[in-house]
């Protein structure tokens, strides 16, 4: 392959979307869980949900900031690089882009404001409010964009006209798209799981470093957090097993090539193995070094054992995606899940025989798996879109007629350029957010009562999201 | 039946005054940070944009977005033209962006260097974004529906000019939004930075109306002038339009005058007038061309079917949009308290 505008247009996009999800995936959660800890604040009156509040904010704030500016370029990159894309369905998916902005984005903008600087300015009620509709803008948002990625992965209602371009039938199907339900449902179980499992880690973390303190017994903050985290993960992965399955039956009815490239199987055949392990090989057509249960492939995919699945020698090789990432980023995300349901099921059996906060162990365990969402969820996208190639919209438009008449020369610059602003970006950022984790909510604690008559965002409205232990004493001008 | 794609027209320019305006104040104060005198000035800066600059970039998503749901063809040959600025411009965005929350977070070197890229990057989406808007006056090579010239027909003197006057346009928006959120020292820092930054504005106005006349002959064949027999002028066709330059220096003398009484409001206004007038300005001159001067916005509308359907969603929720945003504006009103010694 050479690199040209196509072959590095789809490698910015990989990797400038690879970014952005991570920020969606666990900004939709915390937005949840705040509001949640802001509820019970409000219910229950006990501090320690405030403070919790205010810790988890401040990693709201960060996470949210760098969602929206890898956003914003994602916006601008479909017009950039996939000009072709949208010249051709632009009358299609616009409108679906359209209503993210009109119903999430501009929600989400700016009752954020309201929830970060506001905490003095509007009553409590209010407040709450404001982090309620940013827990909402969040999902909306997460509605529209999966809808019109579905429907890039599952056309209907749409035709195309002489000039080339398509046109809607009917904008109920385009929306409502075949493999649209599961995928907006496996996504927010992603987005709560994800979240939980960095709650749940940072939390195990504060509890192991405070088991020698004078935080060693009682209800402290980072306890109730990691009792709420073990709660949610219990619940929720063994559903996000069942919602994965469901995904699974969709592609297999409308995108077997991609189911096909998922399983490893080349050959079309009645009773398919489940190839546990192997490396595809495109060029040999066959997987290396496999290993297999035969017999229960067909049972996997909820198809009679004499039925007849098609193998990737259904296509010719041009229309075959490349197998060798879903076939992994499958077995990646589905091993993450597993262990996710472990965690979940081993925790609340912890919980419920009061031994949760000396089980080093588990505690550990937790913390190994505070990334493991954001690894899943980059895994089950790999899985989606490189196994929905060759084709930008399945079956009609492929990904090498989408592309920008750009040279590779402004792609390689701009593919670079991107590298650069985001390490530097996002590395900052990791280290803040993983300094306050260290820290803990207990810090929160620490920090003066914020006075009464304080103007709204003013230096000292923001004190109580904004005093890091530590940083108050670096006074030089900056 | 409605003209939908009239109303889609005069909505995503609606969206994009809009931007310009609220983006150009906050982006404004960046460009204005390398002047303050302390690290507590521009906290308090910071502060008086914090709560609200993500709304208005929002504007620019909807520009962005709104240009690719109603015009697709327009949004598809204007980007992949303009592509190396609109990378500078999201790369601005990105580095201003985050140094909101990262200025606070960090420790001394850090912060310096987040200040820096607070600054620098709203300057860097300023330059950008001059060079988008003179680019695009410029006009773009299209052939069969598709952008079809090279990777820096962008760069030109007369976009370089274009680039300064966003600038210093910005600036003033920045200096005039300082005077009427800050007191005291900062107020006085405020009036000094929207004097000069006016200043700046006038001449540089007056040169890109010039340059603009000469860019495209079809300009000037607008504003009545025919640039073919010596800039003759038709009086007939400049006269009404006139009020559009009337309009602008109208701004400009309600700027100054208003900026050296020291008031605190109205030179806000009024440099919010002169932004009004260099867009009726320019759409004057290029109207109804979506991409200058090969298609025009109907031919590059999206169906029907889309626009209706967007029409009605639009309808039913921009103004909730514009409610609420009004609101936050309103719970945060009222000056800064800048001798507040609060240190993060
Ligand atoms: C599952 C959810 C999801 C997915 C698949 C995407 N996004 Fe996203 N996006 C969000 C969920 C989200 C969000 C939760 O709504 C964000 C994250 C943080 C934020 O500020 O909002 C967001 C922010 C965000 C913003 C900034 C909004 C603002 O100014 O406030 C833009 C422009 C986009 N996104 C655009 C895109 C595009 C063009 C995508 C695909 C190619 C995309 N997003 C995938
Ligand atoms: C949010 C998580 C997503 C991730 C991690 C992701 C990942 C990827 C990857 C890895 C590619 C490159 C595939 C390849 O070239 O082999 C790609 C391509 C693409 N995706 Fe996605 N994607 C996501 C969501 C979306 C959404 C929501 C849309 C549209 C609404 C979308 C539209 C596209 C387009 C237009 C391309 C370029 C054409 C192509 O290379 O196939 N993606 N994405
Ligand atoms: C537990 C067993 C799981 C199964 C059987 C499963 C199954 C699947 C399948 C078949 C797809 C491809 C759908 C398509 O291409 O249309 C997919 C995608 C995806 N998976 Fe999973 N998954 C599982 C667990 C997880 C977990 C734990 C996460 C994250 C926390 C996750 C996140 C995702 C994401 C983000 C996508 C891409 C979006 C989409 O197409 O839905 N999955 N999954």
């Amino acid at each position: 392959m050479e690199l040209d505008a196509l072959l590095l247009s789809r490698l910015q996009f990989a990797f400038t979307i690879a970014f952005h999800i991570l920020f969606p995936a666990f900004t939709i959660g915390l937005a949840a869980f705040l509001a949640v800890l802001e509820g019970l604040w409000l219910w229950t009156k006990r501090d320690a949900f405030k403070v919790l509040y205010l810790f988890w904010v401040k990693i709201f704030a960060l996470s949210f900031g760098m969602g929206v500016v890898s956003g914003v370029v994602l916006s601008y990159q479909f017009g950039t690089n996939w000009s072709e894309f949208i010249r051709l369905t632009g009358g299609v998916i616009g409108p679906l882009l359209a209503y993210e902005v009109l119903t999430a984005f501009f929600l989400e903008a700016s009752f954020l404001g309201v929830m970060l600087f506001g905490w003095k300015k509007v009553g409590p009620k209010l407040h709450f409010t404001a982090t309620c509709l940013v827990a909402v803008g969040t999902t909306i948002s997460a509605f529209w964009i999966l809808s019109a990625n579905s429907w890039m992965q599952t056309p209907q209602g749409f035709e195309i006209m002489a000039d080339g371009r398509f046109q809607a039938t009917d904008f109920m199907q385009v929306i409502f798209n075949p493999s649209f339900p599961s995928r907006l449902t496996h996504m927010l179980l992603a987005a709560f799981l994800t979240t939980a499992a960095v709650v749940g880690g940072a939390s195990a973390w504060r509890v192991l470093k405070e088991r020698n303190g004078p935080l060693a017994t009682g209800w402290t903050e980072s306890r109730i957090a990691l009792v709420m985290a073990i709660g949610m993960i219990a619940v929720v992965a063994p559903l996000q097993l069942v919602a994965g399955h469901w995904s699974g039956v969709v592609a297999h009815e409308h995108q077997p090539a991609k189911t096909a490239a998922i399983e490893g199987y080349w050959q079309t055949r009645a009773d398919q193995p489940l190839h546990l392990f192997g490396i595809p090989d495109r060029d040999a057509q066959k997987n290396h070094f496999q290993v297999s249960v035969p017999g229960v492939g067909n049972w996997i995919q909820n198809v009679p054992k004499d039925e007849v699945i098609q193998g990737l020698d259904a296509w010719s090789r041009e229309d075959q995606p490349p197998p060798f990432i879903p076939f992994f980023g499958f077995r990646i995300m589905v091993g993450l899940g597993l262990l996710m349901i472990a965690l979940g099921g081993v925790g609340a059996l912890l919980i419920w025989r009061r031994r949760l906060f000396d089980s080093r162990w588990f505690l550990r365990w937790c913390v190994a798996m505070g990334p493991s969402g954001f690894i899943a969820v980059l895994a089950g996208w790999m899985v989606t879109e490189v196994g929905r190639q060759p084709w930008v919209v399945y079956g009609v438009l492929r990904t090498r007629d989408a592309v920008s008449p750009v040279t590779a020369g402004e792609v390689a610059f701009s593919l670079i350029a991107y590298m650069v602003v985001y390490a530097i970006v996002f590395t900052a950022g990791a280290v803040f957010i993983l300094r306050l984790m260290a820290e803990g909510p207990v810090a929160a604690l620490a920090e003066p009562a914020p006075r009464q008559d304080r103007a709204p965002g003013s230096p000292l409205a923001k004190a109580p999201e904004d005093t890091t232990p530590g940083d108050s004493n670096g006074g030089e001008g900056a | 039946m409605l003209d939908l794609q009239l109303i889609w027209a005069g909505l995503i320019a609606t969206a994009v005054l809009l931007y310009v305006t609220l983006d150009g104040f906050d982006l404004g104060v960046g460009i204005l940070f390398p002047f303050a005198k302390s690290k507590e000035e521009r906290d308090v800066m910071m502060n008086t944009i914090a709560p609200v600059w993500d709304g208005n970039e929002t504007w620019l998503v909807l520009g962005g977005g709104g240009l690719l749901a109603a015009f697709p063809l327009a949004y598809s040959v204007l980007m992949p033209a303009l592509y190396l600025p609109v990378l500078l411009m999201l790369a601005g965005l990105i580095l201003r962006g985050v140094a909101f929350e990262f200025r606070f977070r960090a420790r001394n070197r850090g912060r310096k260097f987040w200040t820096q890229m607070f600054a620098g990057g709203s300057i860097l989406t300023a330059l950008a974004q001059g060079l988008i808007l003179g680019g695009f006056i410029q006009g773009v090579t299209v052939a069969d529906n598709r952008f079809a010239g090279g990777p820096f027909d962008w760069l030109t003197p007369y976009t370089l000019l274009v680039a300064a006057g966003i600038v210093v346009g910005y600036a003033l928006l920045g200096g005039t939004w300082l005077m009427m959120k800050t007191s005291d020292n900062l107020h006085g820092d405020a009036k000094r930075w929207t004097l000069i930054s006016a200043a700046g504005v006038a001449v540089l106005l007056a040169a890109v109306s010039v340059a603009t006349l000469f860019v495209h002959p079809r300009i000037a064949d607008r504003w009545g002038f025919d640039a073919s027999a010596g800039l003759a002028v038709d009086w007939a066709t400049l006269a009404p339009l006139l009020a559009i330059p009337v309009l602008g220096l109208a701004g400009l003398a309600v700027v100054f005058a208003m900026a050296r009484k020291g008031s605190h409001r109205w030179p806000f206004v009024g440099a919010m007038v002169v932004f009004l007038s260099g867009y009726l300005g320019l759409a004057a001159s290029f109207m109804p061309s979506i991409v200058p001067y090969d298609i025009d916005f109907r031919q590059a509308a999206a169906p029907d079917n889309a626009l209706a359907l967007m029409l009605v969603g639009t309808a039913a929720i921009l103004p909730l949009i514009l409610g609420y945003t009004g609101w936050v504006y309103w719970v945060f009103r009222g000056k800064m308290d800048a001798d507040a010694g609060y240190h993060h």
